[in-house]
């Protein structure tokens, strides 16, 4: 199963380096990354997807807790949480079909960041599925580069629970 | 110590190095085990007016596995001191060695000054990096203001909870800068908060499980020794009528003479312990980690009967490797005396007496010979003259379990071995630490002819300061337990085992100054034994013995412990 792992941090050289060498040491995977601040001065949130059955994320959250440098370790996925990516895409453009790609990226909230001659950037944010189908969607126009930031969360206020929440 | 030191703060300024040492005089360091070098040439210079005893080995490994000793045998905290680069590279085994054993070490490098880090600098190594998986944490430090907070906490990290080793990295500009000095009174650390306390409703769980339980077991390891709780573990067996089996880290941790005693179960444990660990309805695991060449990673097999509790330290433990029934977080000392008020007994006598039935069926045993001198019986002649008080201390392989088996440790910190990381070179420099931290005890270095050979330059350590550590090297003039595993896994083809060309011990030690004999048989081996306990100063033996002798009982790599081969007798 796919688990956001929120993880509180002294804001130290390498934290990040003791953090994804853990990842590496005890063979657990990460499937994207992203570090920042946070709300406390002196500490950085980071954010890792990562992949396992519940044995696995037990260890994962058991041996973090374990770094010095880790304040506080939340799985996101069994609660209620807003995760978001960053998206930007520069994909082929003519005068002829920019009008066409608006129309695409418009349900998504999508919004184009630069114009070339023959290109247009577009941003967008959102879940990974949702980026995934506007990738999807914007690739028969020829995508010239790509670049994700990988998924940051935070918990929702209000745990709202459901039967299909109890069941994750 | 002056009252000055006491409350230790100084208005005048002193360099990072002083400020060091004294941070080392107010932790109550008794011994640097080291190696000088570029990089911490300011450090050295500090030393040489020090009152803390310095002590040169030849080899930075061979000065961290004797800081290992030394923290082994006393429980306090090994100090190292290495240069950068290189001599920073060789604590790496010594480092990696004590993370598995969760031994106490504050490691020393230097490092090039500050402005060169990073531009691949002469002598210039990423230690921190190096170090950041085997370590329990380490530090780069960057101003030597930070210097005292940073010493008081590497000690209190290395020493509290589960203990392991804790770097401190100090550039060359950092030791050379000024700050005025003051100790931290406290370590307050927010993401370090072991919890040492059982939770009760856990302690009511396992007092409920002891009630119904008719098979029961404890497997001790090494966390029994770590939190001295001894005497507590054998106030809980015997109370509780429960048998006990000891993991080589364990050793120690309860009698060997004790009737309650199994032996060591796993690959090479007995089939009393064995067969306890496959039959029993109720295994307490206490301060042990259920390691593989316990378990033999066939936990499908493993204890399928039973309930397991798991008393650990360490949460990360629990559920690493078994499924756990109840887990007990909590020093093992503090769960054991909470456990131990209203303990209650279980039914077990007839398992007592089926396990006793097992141990009188198939003690260890091993064919006698009188042509050639038999490992085993050399390992059991040393137990028996020395009557258990010795501090052993091993390399790995052949003789590591010779003297698991045919040793009756009856207290604590007597067997001093690398059983997590297993690392051969580690035993002799150990004997030197744990000799310097108890100069009146007998400590004997029981070693291989390989193993000897990683680290035999320390030799140089034991002549010159008169260390009397006995040195029993078990020549068999191979790699013993490689040799075993190509015998009997891989249809006897030695690849890469004989160890011909070695010197002539005798000779190699009588280089050095220090007093070398040689054995090669029972009588020879009695007559230079008694010679070399009464000898004041350090003595290597040369056991010289059959070659072709193997370890058992064995279970093959991938077995279960139902399929133990019992060898030849």
């Amino acid at each position: 199963m796919r688990h956001i792992i929120s993880i509180l941090v002294n804001n130290q050289p390498r934290v990040l380096a003791r953090v994804a060498s853990l990842f590496g040491r005890r063979n657990f995977n990460i499937e994207s990354i992203s570090v920042g601040e946070s709300e406390e001065p002196g500490l950085s949130r980071i954010v890792i997807v990562t992949h396992g059955d519940a044995r696995t994320m037990e260890q994962v959250s058991k041996h973090l807790h374990k770094l010095i440098d880790v304040i506080k370790v939340q799985d996101l996925s069994i609660q209620q949480s807003v995760a978001r990516e960053l998206l930007l895409v520069k994909v082929g453009a003519t005068s002829s079909n920019r009008a066409e790609i608006q129309g695409i990226i418009e349900p998504f909230r999508a919004s184009v960041v630069d114009v070339g001659t023959n290109s247009l950037m577009i941003q967008a944010t959102g879940d990974r599925e949702k980026l995934d189908a506007l990738i999807e969607l914007l690739r028969p126009y020829g995508i010239k580069e790509l670049a994700r930031t990988g998924i940051t969360a935070l918990p929702r206020s209000m745990q709202i629970q459901t039967k299909a929440h109890l069941h994750a | 110590m002056t009252t000055d030191q006491k409350h230790a703060s100084t208005d005048r300024e002193l360099t990072g190095s002083e400020i060091l040492l004294r941070c080392l005089i107010e932790e109550n360091v008794e011994f640097i085990f080291g190696y000088p070098g570029g990089a911490v040439l300011p450090i050295y210079d500090s030393l040489y007016y020090g009152s803390i005893k310095h002590i040169l080995y030849r080899h930075e490994q061979g000065a961290i596995h004797a800081a290992d000793g030394y923290a082994r045998a006393t429980g306090k905290p090994g100090v190292v001191i290495a240069t950068s680069g290189p001599g920073a590279t060789n604590l790496v085994t010594g480092i990696a060695t004590a993370q598995m054993d969760s031994i106490p070490l504050v490691c020393i490098t230097g490092n090039v000054p500050q402005q060169l880090i990073g531009t691949d600098a002469f002598q210039e190594a990423d230690i921190t990096g190096i170090t950041m998986p085997i370590t329990k944490h380490n530090y780069l430090v960057q101003d030597v203001r930070d210097l005292p907070r940073v010493v008081k906490e590497a000690f209190h990290i290395a020493s509290t909870g589960r203990p392991g080793p804790v770097l401190i990295d100090i550039p060359k500009d950092v030791s050379n800068a000024k700050a005025p000095f003051s100790y931290p009174e406290t370590v307050s650390i927010r993401g370090y908060q072991p919890t040492t306390n059982p939770h009760p409703l856990q302690i009511e769980k396992l007092h409920q499980a002891i009630a119904e339980s008719k098979r029961p077991l404890i497997l001790a390891g090494g966390g029994v020794v770590t939190s001295g709780s001894d005497q507590e573990l054998i106030a809980f067996a015997e109370r509780a009528q429960i048998p006990v089996t000891t993991t080589l880290m364990g050793l120690g941790g309860f009698p060997g003479t004790h009737p309650l005693w199994l032996g060591m179960p796993g690959m090479h444990g007995t089939v009393a312990a064995n067969r306890a660990l496959l039959e029993c309805d109720l295994l307490i695991g206490i301060g042990a980690r259920f390691d593989d060449r316990v378990t033999m990673g066939r936990i499908d097999k493993f204890a399928t009967g039973a309930k397991i509790v798991h008393i650990d330290i360490d949460p990360a433990e629990i559920g690493k490797n078994v499924d756990t029934y109840i887990p007990i977080v909590g020093d093992v000392k503090r769960v054991l005396e909470v456990a131990l008020q209203d303990l209650p007994v279980c039914q077990s006598e007839t398992w007592l007496e089926k396990l006793e039935q097992l141990k009188q069926q198939y003690p260890l045993t091993y064919k006698q010979s009188d042509n050639t001198l038999k490992p085993q019986w050399v390992i059991q002649h040393l137990y028996e003259t020395t009557g258990g008080d010795a501090i052993v201390t091993t390399d790995v392989g052949q003789h590591q379990m010779w003297v698991a088996q045919y040793f009756r440790f009856s207290r604590p910190r007597s067997l001093i071995s690398s059983g997590g990381l297993g690392t051969m070179g580690f035993g002799f420099p150990a004997a030197i630490g744990a000799q310097l931290a108890y100069p009146d005890r007998t400590v004997i270095s029981v070693t291989g002819d390989g193993g000897f050979q990683m680290t035999a330059q320390e030799l140089a350590v034991v002549a010159l300061a008169n260390i009397p550590v006995k040195v029993a090297i078990i020549n068999n003039q191979c790699l013993g337990m490689v040799r075993q595993w190509q015998e009997v896994f891989y249809q006897r083809r030695y690849s890469e085992v004989d160890l011909s060309g070695s010197p002539d011990f005798v000779k190699l030690a009588e280089a050095y100054g220090v007093k070398g004999m040689r054995a090669r048989t029972q009588e020879e081996a009695r007559q230079v034994w008694r010679e070399a306990l009464d000898h004041p100063g350090p003595v290597v033996i040369d056991f010289q013995v059959d070659p072709e002798e193997n370890v058992y009982p064995m279970v093959a790599p991938g077995a279960g412990l139902d399929e133990m081969m019992l060898g030849d007798e």
